[in-house]
């Protein structure tokens, strides 16, 4: 209940400052719906934070959402207890172990004399009664979600084994009638920031691996040119405008290159270039199509599509350019390739039957696991932690963001009124 | 929040103001410190505003004797249409882009945009790449009409930029074709 009231009010205020101020740029907080989840999830309390109030309510209902947002947690309520829970030693601890529980999150928010506040927690095995972590942030007020997103990362980590992904970015663009907008959410869609608006396409956003940077290519100057662009200073400056098409950058783990396709001597092929621009190569030369390079983590190889067999299917070559290698023959269609993190699979969009799928494809096996069944699947991204893969799909006509775990268990969508969401590429 | 207000109100003129100005599209950037955006912000607008001042100007004293868009040909009307997963210009194009031909070669100081884009099915680039390979076919079939290399160039919108925004047959095949701009449109 509390959770909804949060996001209602969160949504209230941006309509507000929209009301006054945005009759063009309609931006509002993105609405989530989850479905499926794993077999056997890990119940969890989530304790209201003590000394929160109705002020900081706001950091125990998002480290709630995020728990259960990855499909592999559950929430077990015990927000009736008054006072708070806050104390392991506090005798109706058991009352979290009784409702089901296996491990309890306990929290403090202490409002300091600076104006900033002091978050603390603890994770707590609710049958041993033993502290799994235990952390304290200082923050300022504007950024609790943020204090939060870390809370349900080290609970996440400590009860799954693998870092969470609730501090991470989302870059995705908005489309409102002919306005276009580049802009990076939290992972949850909230904390919306505009990076670049546009009355002309954007498209292909790819972060630098260390997140501080990102390629896109925009219709700006009526042709598509690929630009880079820095979150840190927001300068930006073009890597590659060549005669023709412009396009599908991939950054090279490192930051110092990208793959880009260009249309400069013939059809659409793959070439590398410095991030400044400079040092263009060629790397492939055939008569069709190659595009969508995605640069492997361990910067060795890339995948592309190409239609050199006659249809767009997905190969993989060395990073610098040379024999490439076929992976994909199921169907007529298979597009988008995107590794995942440990570089063993990557997902990608298959054709079926005319409907638009997200599937994984696990290298060593060649095993292809569908894993969505919308029809109009497109653009998937992974995780850094590798669980999740964000991917535009359509909900009642309108373009949305969702994300399905890797084993295809859970869905979440997230959608947003103002506008369609496409284009979705997921950060750090 | 405040920062957010400041900086949204901006954004909010600028959207309010760009729609007259034609040319460059103008682009906020949004992800520079506040005070620094604004100040830039303010200098791009004012920096917009004079481009499509001159631009305006130019094309004013351009006149019709010498603005293309103004002449006989109808070059810069007509658009090239492809069927479903059809790449290659259909036979019924032949006399129209012999006219194209001759008027270019008449006016060799002329340079033009060719527009390849698809329908709305499948990938952002793969269809950009298919919208491309439309306009690098009407580009190689005006060069064998003796049009130069050097007076064309061939651009794809992929999806991006449907005519006909539907997802029926119609809207779909509307949206598959080249159109011939004067560069830069």
């Amino acid at each position: 209940m509390n959770q909804k009231l949060a996001m209602c009010i969160l949504k209230m205020r941006w309509a507000f400052v929209l009301f006054l101020l945005l009759p063009f740029w309609a931006q509002a907080a993105m609405t989530i719906d989850i479905t499926g989840g794993a077999q056997s999830k890990i119940p969890v309390a989530v304790a209201p934070f003590a000394g929160a109030g109705a002020t900081y309510q706001l950091i125990t209902d998002v480290v709630g959402a995020d728990l259960l947002r990855s499909g592999e947690l559950s929430l077990v309520d015990v927000s009736d207890l008054n006072p708070p829970l806050s104390d392991p030693a506090d005798p109706r601890f058991s009352v979290a172990r009784q409702r089901g529980a296996e491990a309890v999150v306990l929290g403090t928010v202490t409002p300091l004399a600076s104006g900033q506040i002091q978050v603390s927690f603890r994770l707590m095995d609710a049958v041993k009664q033993t502290q799994l972590a235990g952390y304290s942030y200082t923050a300022d007020a504007s950024e609790l979600r943020a204090v939060a997103h870390k809370i349900a990362d080290v609970v996440y980590e400590k009860l799954i084994g693998v870092p969470g992904i609730f501090s991470s970015h989302i870059a995705y663009v908005i489309e409102q009638g002919k306005h276009y907008s580049l802009q990076i959410a939290d992972a949850d869609g909230q904390n919306v920031h505009s990076v670049l608006k546009s009355i002309e396409p954007i498209i292909s956003p790819a972060w630098s691996s260390d997140g501080r940077q990102i390629a896109y290519v925009s219709f700006e100057k009526n042709k598509p040119i690929v630009y880079v662009q820095s979150l840190t200073t927001g300068k930006r400056h073009i890597v590659a405008n060549f005669k023709g098409s412009n396009s599908a950058p991939s950054w090279s783990p490192d930051g110092s290159k990208l793959a880009v396709v260009l249309t400069r001597d013939s059809g659409s092929q793959i070439y590398e270039i410095n991030a400044d621009g400079s040092g263009l190569k060629r790397l492939t030369f055939d008569g069709g199509i190659d595009t969508e390079p995605d640069w492997s983590p361990d910067g060795q190889s890339l995948l592309f599509t190409s239609d050199r067999g006659g249809s767009p299917q997905i190969y993989q070559m060395p990073a610098g350019g040379g024999r490439a290698k076929r992976l994909t023959f199921e169907g007529d269609y298979n597009v988008s390739p995107a590794w995942s993190p440990d570089g063993k699979s990557f997902a990608f969009v298959q054709r079926n039957a005319g409907h638009f799928h997200i599937a994984v494809m696990d290298l060593a096996t060649g095993q292809v696991q569908v894993l969505t069944h919308g029809g109009s699947d497109e653009s998937p991204s992974f995780a850094s932690n590798g669980k999740m893969i964000v991917y535009a799909t359509r909900m009642n006509g309108r373009g949305v963001l969702a994300l399905v775990s890797s084993d295809g268990k859970t869905q979440v969508h997230l959608s947003d009124v103002a506008g369609n969401l496409r284009e979705p590429a997921w950060g750090r | 929040m405040k920062k957010t207000i400041l900086g949204l109100v901006i954004v909010g003129l600028l959207a309010g103001c760009s729609t007259a100005e034609k040319k460059p599209a103008p682009v906020v950037n949004m992800s520079q410190p506040d005070a620094a955006a604004r100040a830039a912000a303010a200098a791009k607008a004012a920096a917009d505003r004079a481009a499509a001042e001159a631009a305006a100007l130019k094309q004013a004293t351009m006149g019709s004797e010498a603005n293309p868009a103004n002449a006989e040909s109808d070059l810069f009307k007509h658009s090239i249409y492809f069927d479903y997963n059809q790449y290659s210009v259909k036979d019924e194009y032949q006399s129209v882009l012999e006219a194209d031909a001759n008027y270019l070669n008449a006016h060799t100081a002329l340079k033009v945009t060719l527009q390849g884009n698809t329908d709305d099915r499948g990938s952002a680039e793969y269809n950009l790449a298919l919208g491309q390979r439309r306009a690098d076919a009407v580009r190689k079939a005006l060069n064998l009409l003796g049009v130069s290399q050097a007076q064309m160039e061939a651009i794809s919108f992929g999806k991006e930029k449907p005519r006909a925004t539907g997802d029926d047959d119609a809207a779909r095949a509307e949206n598959r074709r080249v159109d011939i701009v004067p560069q830069g449109e």
